[in-house]
């Protein structure tokens, strides 16, 4: 059965093209996903996240579970509303699914993960929970809806009260707040600054309605990956999976191998890390006209990679693509487009940051 | 969604031709098909002088979303190539039975070819077809 968002209706009168995702019927676009890219990077776009998973969990023990669930150690959590991007792993360091999580209290965490891999995160996370005590609070009642872009927090502010305006004028990046029932963090998933505004479902689409009469503009799920692979973010389930480690998916920043931690996957990543990662997440660009895709091969001169995520970049105007190539491979790479080899250019992402093309792109 | 120039053949793979006065057919995607696709970001034409059989692909248009094969209706001599639409292949989503055709023919074998090629009506209803 496909799952409705809140918002549903609300996209439907907007006239979004809308599609399936991990089982959601999700809003592709609302007529160009080009246009709506670009309203997010010169000004003001909105997303319906909602069919994202939120996860509260309650204990005495939760900072002590969360320290063996996640890869990124959340010791570097200190303040209320300070949020971590982190990897749960499992036994083999696979990569069972990224996620952002929030300190709230030593009691209680609140944990975001992916829409599409909801019903296995949440067998995990409760199996793995039973040995600490901690109380695992699925929050369908919450709605999530993201702002990004240049002029995305002003637009915000601009309908908070003053006392929560103030807090979220003030909230510092990959920190939340909470306020007119609200909980508003600086975090996102486009390379640009906003919020993510986390909301109780019946105050949804009021917010939204809200929101684009503050001249914020639609954007869809099409937007929104173009967004993030410019600003050089993984998507589950494309660029890393449960076959996949940190290493290998271009997220050794995430992982914390502070001594005296023993996290879920530690041993397999250290053993890994010792005897040499054998491929690596590589960013390419293509100068040449047509588009880089998922799937297309690789061909370097240490042996065939292949691309994960490819798309045009509305940005550079030019093909940019995440690939899983062999470690070492730098230069003389070249993707199989329908039989041709197209030379392409090894660069470091992100590609695009605070709406302009990063150095070297 | 515009409505469909009576003058046009089309193909179910959503191709559509039109015979000019001069005998030779201009070849395009239809209104719908560029609507599926969504933003165009590319074009890969044929050369001209290429030889191309009914049916077969001999170009292709990528959007954001995706990469499709662009079928000749008609099989002939590729006489002409827009290729103002390597600049702007967007002019497809503005204006797919005008400004956007993609190739012109100088067909080989039309009267039989033609044949098998759909009038606006039943390409409307093999639209309907493929959404329910």
């Amino acid at each position: 059965m496909t799952q409705k968002t809140i918002l549903n209706e609300t996209h439907r009168a907007l006239g979004a093209k809308m599609v399936d995702f991990g089982g959601w019927d999700m809003p592709l676009n609302y007529g160009s996903q080009i246009e709506e890219h670009h309203a997010v990077r010169r000004d003001a776009g909105m997303f319906d996240v909602s069919h994202m998973t939120v996860v509260d969990l309650h204990g005495a023990r939760t900072r002590e579970f969360l320290r063996h669930l996640f890869a990124n150690s959340v010791d570097k959590l200190k303040t209320r509303g300070k949020a971590l991007y982190s990897c749960m792993l499992n036994e083999q360091g696979g990569v069972i699914d990224d996620l952002i999580v929030y300190f709230l209290t030593e009691d209680f965490f609140r944990v975001v993960v992916n829409a599409a891999t909801h019903d296995k995160d949440l067998a995990w996370i409760e199996k793995q929970a039973k040995a600490f005590d901690v109380k695992v609070a699925e929050r369908a009642d919450l709605a999530m809806i993201a702002v990004q872009g240049p002029n995305a927090r002003a637009k915000v502010q601009s309908l908070l009260s003053p006392a929560t305006r103030e807090a979220a004028a003030k909230v510092g990046k990959f920190a939340a707040i909470e306020g007119d029932n609200l909980f508003i963090a600086r975090t996102g998933y486009t390379g640009e600054d906003g919020y993510e505004i986390i909301v109780p479902e019946g105050d949804a689409v009021s917010l939204w309605n809200k929101l684009k009469d503050a001249g914020v503009a639609p954007a869809g799920l099409g937007a929104r990956d173009t967004l993030r692979l410019e600003a050089g973010m993984n998507l589950y389930g494309q660029d890393m999976d449960e076959a996949i480690t940190p290493w290998e998916a271009g997220l050794a920043w995430t992982v914390s191998l502070e001594p005296g931690r023993d996290f879920i996957g530690r041993a397999v990543l250290e053993k890994q890390k010792a005897d040499g990662v054998p491929r690596a997440l590589v960013g390419l660009v293509m100068d040449e006209k047509g588009v880089l895709r998922h799937g297309q091969r690789v061909a370097t001169a240490q042996g065939d990679g292949e691309i994960l995520s490819g798309t045009f970049s509305p940005t550079l105007g030019k093909a940019i693509a995440f690939a899983r190539v062999p470690a070492g491979a730098t230069t003389g790479v070249e993707v199989d487009i329908r039989g041709k080899l197209v030379p392409v250019r090894l660069v470091k992402y992100p590609f695009v940051r605070d709406g302009k093309a990063c150095e070297g792109i | 969604m515009n409505e469909i120039p009576g003058d046009l053949k089309f193909m179910k793979s959503h191709e559509w031709a039109r015979v000019e006065d001069n005998g030779n057919v201009t070849v395009g995607i239809s209104d719908h098909a560029q609507g599926l696709l969504g933003d165009l970001v590319y074009v890969e034409l044929p050369s001209v002088g290429d030889e191309v059989k009914a049916g077969n692909a001999c170009a292709v248009v990528e959007s954001v979303k995706a990469a499709s094969d662009v079928y000749a209706p008609v099989s002939g001599e590729v006489v002409a190539v827009n290729s103002a639409l390597g600049d702007k292949p967007e002019t497809i989503n503005e204006d797919a039975y005008g400004e956007g055709w993609i190739f012109v023919v100088k067909p080989s074998n039309l009267a039989e070819e033609s044949e098998e090629l759909l009038d606006p009506d039943a390409y409307a209803e093999s639209i309907e077809d493929e959404e329910h």
